[in-house]
């Protein structure tokens, strides 16, 4: 795994030049981190198909290009930001705008909501809550093998932090809305923070959208802390268009008795790929992992989750759903580490996929290791069509093939959707996969770029 | 209780390799280490014509720019090749024509080993082909196969007496470039089995091949090429054990086989080599590679594995299912008893149309072992109508074992159907507590479920094997159940 390819070359590069400017605008603790993490970056360089994690998705097409990047925000970003509509429309939640990975100044930059609870940019946070940050920063987003979170340790420069203080339950959900928009091709990076203290309930819903059509490419490393007997639920959105590649890294450490859950919704995208890293730190947590993705035309969806039950008595499920129409590809891989002593683990996986066409290709990976006894541990993978059975169960009672196809797929995606606890949203992402399967094109219906 | 069934599990796990014995033949064995001399010397040992030298050669040239892989699941400890003696034969009589013509020690050491060398004793059924070390000893059956035109012979026969079919079919399913050790066993092989069924004939009797490694410090490098013509079936079965010894000992072998339009070739492996002593000093590394081809219409291959022995096993037998609505089917119970580890698993790759698999796998892991699975079904682009249905399931005997999963399902085919399942778990107290009640004792029940959850495969066996591979299992376990 020589990182010392063209590509990585390009990003070593980029980091040479900017990062005086990217530390000038930087907290001392956030920059602390960077120089080592370059140092590992340079070691492991962008993951190519050698890289196990990574063998089923080319990342080449996105990575080898000129991207514009810029490590300052600009201030007329508010405007834009201002000007986007959200999908949600009746979601009633504390929005945060993201413009291109920086947290725009349209308000205050670290706002209080009424329990306590502070949402805001990450690096006025990094000045505001040192302790805080020194306590959790860097402390999850942990890899032996990924460049990419290297990378973005090493130059990120903005993002979210969001901090629920002790036994705060927050009722309505904390949306961040993800904005790209460029006149150039565009590489950006963010980095969120997220602290959910002891005894406290938060909801967060994350949507990507991309709002001009240029190439795009979005590195974001995601780390929450989940305290004990915390419950935490992240649900994405992600609605970008043909020409953006989302590369996310999420890592949620759980203590002692924590529920959490992670939902990862993809609507659109040209190349998606979701990495979710759960760590079960504490006895009697629980993680939950979902997804679903409807994949058309050149995407490539790739969901990757790792499981790590580093304590006895953990519960965790996954349960990831794909279609594929078109010429798409989509990938799975799904490991889940029962490590030594984890006794009374129990874990499960499911992945199910469903190819529409003969250039659709799946690829999916489900592992399991296993080093404590005591465990129930089980996974599936199924990849196939439709039910001929079903379709003609459907048919013989009077409902025409394709309305019965709609109906089938519908379902096979529904039993993803309804592990959103959000009411507003699931009825939403029902709505909007229903649009998707009909084939209305519900990303193009609510933006206002017309990209035609 | 608790108490109760660790003492019968580390009783089980304790059970004794009960064919670690050396028997003192006279042996030829030539110098340790390995070059591009030594190959020629074993090349011209066997007397092997011009063309297999150039084989072996082209193959250890490669295997010198190659690099072992690193990817499995698995500790292996260097390999240090100079340390290795690539060939040991014992010494032989000439014109070996009749039973008592074969070194008395050596019957000796296989009627201990229960392998008759006597073509009238019992397990009449089998022709059996021994090999030692480096290379076959003894043929049975071989006339009464001959007249219904099977060949059965060892490899260096075939070489001499059919070298058209041997250089037709030697390489083609497992290239000499295929991976680190098939390169390498390209390189030294010494011998093995090479057998040849005609159109339309079914083997009457099951053809097997016992494997011994005797000599100190020796490997073994020995190839199998099986090959049924059209509308032919045989089965054919393979064993193996060596002596106890404190160092490792590799065994690199290759399995080809070539299964023709209509053919049938069911293959069980009962794999006993010396998996170490407890505290998982010595042992076989068993690097093998196995892989058939399902070359014409409606063929079938099918595999079994136990395997119960060597400190690491490393194997993937592979259908490749190219001729339409052929069928590949793999069977596999791996037992990892104290220090052993075993990374197998099978390939199911679909080419042709309409074409079928099954993969069940079972993983028994006790004591320190760890087991893992690693399989890949791949459905190609024109491989319409596919079908795969994949479990592997893991038991675990103790705790600190472990077992893993690494499937990889790859479909480029929207008409293919794959499944995949797989669980892990112990066994459970109910199930115990349910025998216990009916006054099945605990190290009987904990046999009994072990017995029932392997079943499956152990049915695909061969009668006489099946019942060794059931005791065969309960050694292998003997003390380990808690």
């Amino acid at each position: 795994m020589n990182g010392k390819s063209e590509v990585t070359e390009r990003y070593i590069e980029l980091y040479k030049e900017n990062i005086d400017k990217i530390s000038g605008v930087s907290s001392h603790y956030i920059n602390s981190f960077r120089e080592a993490a370059f140092e590992k970056f340079r070691e492991l360089g962008i993951p190519t198909k050698k890289n196990e994690a990574y063998k089923y998705t080319n990342l080449n097409i996105f990575f080898d290009h000129d991207y514009k990047s810029y490590f300052m925000p600009v201030t007329s970003d508010f405007v834009k930001a201002e000007e986007f509509r959200c999908d949600v429309a009746d979601l009633d939640t504390h929005g945060i705008v993201l413009l291109n990975g920086f947290y725009p100044t349209i308000n205050e930059k670290l706002r209080q909501l009424p329990s306590g609870v502070w949402i805001g940019s990450l690096n006025e946070a990094a000045v505001r809550f040192a302790d805080k940050i020194e306590k959790h920063y860097g402390k999850y987003a942990k890899t032996e093998t990924d460049g990419l979170i290297h990378l973005n340790t090493a130059m990120a420069s903005d993002g979210v932090f969001i901090y629920v203080p002790e036994g705060v339950t927050l009722t309505k959900p904390v949306q961040i809305v993800n904005l790209v928009q460029s006149d150039e091709d565009m590489f950006n990076q963010h980095r969120n923070l997220i602290i959910v203290e002891k005894n406290a309930e938060f909801s967060l819903i994350i949507c990507d959208h991309t709002l001009s059509p240029k190439k795009f490419l979005t590195n974001a490393v995601t780390e929450v802390f989940v305290g004990e007997n915390a419950h935490f639920d992240i649900i994405r959105v992600q609605n970008e268009h043909n020409n953006a590649c989302k590369i996310t890294h999420t890592f949620i450490h759980q203590e002692k008795n924590s529920v959490a859950s992670s939902n990862n919704m993809t609507l659109h995208g040209g190349l998606i790929r979701n990495s979710t890293y759960h760590y079960l730190g504490g006895e009697g947590a629980e993680s939950y992992s979902y997804g679903l993705f409807l994949a058309d035309k050149w995407q490539h969806i790739d969901n990757f989750v790792n499981v790590d039950h580093a304590s006895p008595h953990c519960t965790s499920n996954q349960l990831f759903k794909g279609v594929l129409d078109d010429m798409s590809t989509g990938a799975f891989n799904g490991r889940i580490l029962v490590r030594p002593d984890a006794q009374g683990t129990l874990a499960y996986q499911k992945n199910n996929n469903i190819l529409l066409t003969d250039d659709a290709k799946m690829d999916t990976k489900p592992q399991l290791e296993i080093y404590a006894d005591d465990v129930k541990c089980s996974h599936g993978a199924t990849v196939g069509q439709l039910d001929d059975d079903a379709l003609f169960y459907l048919q013989s009672r009077g409902i025409n093939k394709r309305e019965a196809r709609l109906m089938l797929m519908f379902g096979f995606a529904h039993e993803v959707i309804q592990n959103i606890k959000i009411e507003a949203l699931r009825e939403r992402m029902d709505n909007l996969v229903m649009q998707r399967l009909k084939g209305e094109l519900s990303r193009c219906a609510s933006c206002m770029v017309k990209c035609g | 209780m608790e108490k109760d069934q660790d003492k019968i599990l580390s009783d089980v796990t304790s059970g004794e390799y009960k064919y670690g014995f050396y028997s003192d033949i006279e042996m030829d064995r030539i110098p340790k280490g390995l070059s591009e001399d030594v190959v020629r010397i074993i090349s011209g040992k066997k007397n092997e014509p011009e063309w297999l030298l150039d084989f072996r050669l082209k193959a250890y040239r490669h295997w010198l720019i190659m690099k072992m892989p690193t990817w499995p699941n698995l500790k292996i400890p260097p390999i240090n090749y100079q340390e290795i003696i690539f060939y040991a034969a014992p010494k032989l009589r000439k014109n070996l024509n009749s039973i008592d013509d074969i070194d008395p020690e050596l019957k000796k050491t296989f009627d201990k080993l229960g392998i008759p060398l006597d073509e009238q004793k019992h397990l009449a059924g089998v022709a059996v082909d021994a090999v030692i070390d480096s290379v076959s000893v003894k043929t049975t059956f071989k006339e009464t196969l001959a007249e219904m035109g099977i060949i059965f012979c060892s490899f260096s026969d075939a070489v001499k007496e059919y070298p058209d079919l041997v250089k037709r079919y030697m390489g083609s399913v497992v290239p000499y470039t295929d991976n680190f050790f098939a390169t390498l066993n390209s390189a030294v092989f010494s011998d093995g089995s090479f057998c040849y069924i005609p159109k339309g004939v079914r083997c009457p009797m099951e053809l097997s091949t016992y494997f011994r490694i005797n000599s100190a410090n020796t490997g073994q490098f020995e190839r199998t090429l099986l090959i049924a013509d059209e509308e032919s079936y045989v089965s054919y079965l393979e064993g193996c054990t060596a002596p106890s010894r404190d160092e490792n000992q590799l065994h690199a072998a290759i399995v080809e086989i070539v299964a023709e339009k209509n053919a049938e070739v069911k293959y069980s492996t009962v794999q006993n080599w010396y998996p170490g002593n407890k505290e998982g000093k010595g042992g076989v590394f068993n690097f093998v590679t196995k892989r058939g081809i399902c070359k014409g219409e409606n063929s079938k291959i099918s595999w079994t594995q136990i395997e119960t022995g060597s400190a690491i096993t490393w194997k993937y037998p592979s259908c490749i299912l190219r001729g339409d609505n052929s069928t590949g089917e793999f069977y596999s119970v791996a037992v990892t008893n104290n220090y052993q580890q075993a990374d197998t698993g099978t390939k199911m790759i679909h080419i042709g149309k309409n074409t079928k698999s099954t993969i069940v796998s079972k993983g028994i892991s006790a004591g320190k072992g760890q087991n893992s699975y690693r399989g890949l079904v791949k459905v190609l682009k024109n491989a319409t109508n596919a079908r795969n249905f994949s479990q592997c399931d893991s038991l675990l005997l103790g705790d600190k074992c472990g077992a893993h999963t690494f499937p990889y399902i790859e479909v480029d085919n929207q008409t293919a159907i794959v499944e995949h399942e797989a669980t892990t778990s112990k066994i459970g107290e109910d199930q115990i507590f349910y025998c216990n009640q009916r006054g099945i004792s605990t190290d009987d029940a904990i046999g009994l479920i072990v017995n029932g959850y392997a079943r499956e495969v152990i049915n695909k066996l061969p009668m006489e094997f099946a019942v060794e591979a059931q005791k065969l299992l309960q050694i292998s376990l003997e003390g380990s159940v808690g």
